[in-house]
């Protein structure tokens, strides 16, 4: 019997485009288990981002209800939104988004900055997570001097140093050649594996979709049945 | 839950930090607001210098005399019958040969050359008798002695021997058809008296023709309230007809006006060139707040509030703006403070008077600066605190 972590029920979402309306989700449902890995594919413009971004509270939908670990998040205050996605959610992103003026230490260090763990904690906890994608090395770098691969794993660490239950990641090795693409969902797998993280990650390309435990295809703000084209 | 300090610390030193990325915008807002505050500061300092010297020729126990109806000295005659009237009214000090301290002096003008134009520029050349030190404070010769009466002879105040040439020690000049030899200087705490030359009166009499007439009393008095006794006894006597007042008031009446010219055009300057620096604060910023949006949206993705980042950019521009106020103060001090200016005097003569920078005129250039630097920062903060989050995802 596995456990319901996010739940969408009929979940509408438009975007304003001056005076219209642009409706990407008419009614959306899904269910995401605890544990599960799952690819998201489908054409450009299908809605993949806004799927990630209404899963993360990053941005909310117009109608129909978002549910985390049986919780209300969609109607959530801005402030109270801010704090669910820093203790339950990890974002990864297709350009790392790293702060180039921090090491890779550091970067990996700031979400603990909304927690409260003082600074030796979160120096250890940091450490930790850099550890885990095999960077400890590369500790006192700036994002400048580092490979974009080396820089997505600083911000894998980035995105699992707070323990999130959740890790988003959109197109994460969509600016990395395939072996170092490899690498990277290979560390996810892990994650998923070893340390029960639940993952939904954006992709393009169907090799990566492979890592995953699972994959949907999103075509026009539905899911469809693609498994004999895949 | 969290401090909040640290995360504000944390983005504000990251947005300081990214500064030299930026560094030829954050420099050109560093230049404007110092440029701003330069102007303030070099017209406040002139002001302030101007103040300090018209303050400090004027004290209220020290009465002058003029022809009634004359505008200042130069226009004034006084006959030595006159003199000698005026030295008997009540409220007149003595010295301490029990004469009254009553001193009928001589003011001609003399052309000078600007050492630093090398224009023309008036110079009065006062003569004196022996009562003139009795009705004057803080007279000191620095260099040299005093004129020997009778002899042609000229003590020059120090001001003038700094900005005009051919008055130093020891030199000769020729003015009124005569040599005179400049055998002392003098200083006068400041005063307008340090752009004059001293005389003996009885010489500058008979060289410049003018009899025994002088043009200006000075009358040292008991108390600064025996001015009324004087004024009455002016009043009374026919013979004199006299404008009589007191010293501080009658510089005031010569000068004043031009400090206030300089404090009124200052201000409105430092105040319409600000909003050009404003406008540049502003653009600084918002090229800052655009330059950093993916980073800021990231932050607010992972959890931060908009508060950091509105900190982050406050700090920033109040940082430019701080350093703006400051150059600009170092500058004008660098450049000006202490330098001497002269200016018109309402006899049409030169006061020299120090610029003069102080603690609360350079307080008030920085906070000019960093009044500049909180709206441009103000806006621009806004924007970052607003940053919409989904920036975090676009390329
Ligand atoms: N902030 C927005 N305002 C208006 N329209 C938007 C906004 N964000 C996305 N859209 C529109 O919504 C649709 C879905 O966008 P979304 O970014 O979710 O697509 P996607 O599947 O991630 O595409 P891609 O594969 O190119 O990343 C697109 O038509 C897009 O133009
Ligand atoms: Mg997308």
């Amino acid at each position: 019997m596995s456990e319901e972590l996010v739940k969408l029920s009929g979940v509408q979402k438009a975007y304003r485009r001056g005076k219209q309306s642009v409706p990407i989700f008419e009614t959306l449902d899904m269910s995401i288990e605890k544990g599960a890995f799952l690819a998201i594919m489908g054409p450009s413009g299908s809605g993949k981002t806004t799927l990630l971004n209404l899963l993360g509270g990053v941005d909310r939908p117009t109608g129909g209800s978002i549910t985390f670990q049986g919780q209300r998040v969609d109607n959530l205050s801005e402030s109270r939104l801010a704090a669910f996605r820093a203790g339950h959610v990890g974002f990864i992103f297709q350009f790392y988004n790293l702060m180039p003026m921090l090491t890779a230490a550091q970067n990996v260090e700031l979400p603990l900055l909304l927690t409260s763990q003082g600074s030796k904690a979160r120096k250890e906890r940091a450490a930790t997570a850099l550890q885990i994608v095999g960077l400890s090395d590369r500790a006192a770098h700036k994002p400048s001097e580092l490979s974009g691969g080396q820089q997505q794993r600083v911000a894998i660490a980035r995105a699992i140093v707070s323990d999130p239950e959740l890790i988003l990641a959109d197109e994460p090795t969509g600016d990395l050649d395939r072996e170092t693409a490899n690498e990277i969902l290979s560390m996810l797998q892990e994650l998923n594996a070893n340390y029960g993280k639940t993952i939904v990650m954006v992709t393009h390309d169907a090799e990566a979709a492979r890592y995953a435990r699972k994959t949907l295809h999103l075509d026009k703000g539905h899911f469809v049945e693609k498994d004999l084209v895949a | 839950m969290a401090n909040p300090m640290t995360q504000i610390a944390a983005v504000t030193s990251m947005n300081l930090r990214s500064l030299p990325q930026r560094f030829w915008t954050s420099a050109a807002t560093v230049v404007a607001v110092a440029l701003v505050t330069a102007v303030l500061l070099g017209f406040l300092a002139l002001a302030n210098g101007f103040q300090a010297t018209l303050s400090g020729t004027g004290t209220d126990d020290v009465a002058i005399a003029v022809r009634e109806g004359s505008s200042g000295e130069l226009n004034s005659v006084l006959s030595r019958e006159q003199l000698q009237l005026i030295a008997e009214a009540p409220g007149i000090a003595r010295g301490a040969d029990g004469q009254p301290s009553v001193s009928g002096e001589l003011y001609v003008v003399v052309d000078g050359k600007r050492r630093s134009t090398g224009k023309k520029g008036n110079l009065p050349f006062r003569g004196i008798g022996p009562k003139a030190l009795e009705t004057r404070q803080n007279i000191t010769i620095t260099a040299g002695r005093m004129f020997t009466p009778g002899l042609a002879e000229i003590v020059v105040g120090k001001g003038l021997v700094q900005q005009f040439e051919g008055f130093d020690l020891g030199a000769t000049v020729h003015l009124g058809k005569t040599d005179w030899k400049i055998v002392g200087v003098f200083d006068a705490g400041g005063s307008a008296f340090e752009s004059e030359l001293w005389a003996d009166i009885a010489l500058l009499q008979s060289v410049y023709n003018r009899g025994s007439s002088v043009q200006t009393v000075r009358m040292k008095l008991t108390s600064p309230d025996a001015l009324k006794q004087v004024q009455a006894y002016s009043r009374k006597e026919t013979r004199l007809k006299l404008d009589v007042d007191s010293e501080r008031a009658f510089y005031a009446s010569q000068t004043g006006g031009i400090s206030d010219l300089i404090f009124y055009l200052g201000w409105p300057l430092a105040i319409a060139m600000s909003f050009g620096a404003l406008a540049g604060a502003l653009n600084t910023m918002y090229a800052s707040v655009d330059s950093r949006m993916r980073e800021i949206a990231t932050l607010r993705a992972i959890g931060f509030g908009g508060l950091p980042a509105f900190c982050g950019t406050m700090a920033e521009a109040l940082v430019l703006a701080g350093l703006g106020g400051l150059v600009g103060a170092v500058a004008v001090y660098l450049a000006f403070d202490g330098l001497s200016a002269a200016t018109l005097g309402g006899g049409f003569t030169q006061v020299v008077f120090a610029i003069k920078l102080s603690p609360a005129l350079v307080l008030q250039g920085v906070i000019l600066a960093l009044v500049i630097g909180f709206i441009g920062g103000f806006f621009p903060a806004l924007r970052a605190a607003r940053a919409p989050l989904l920036a975090a995802f676009r390329a």
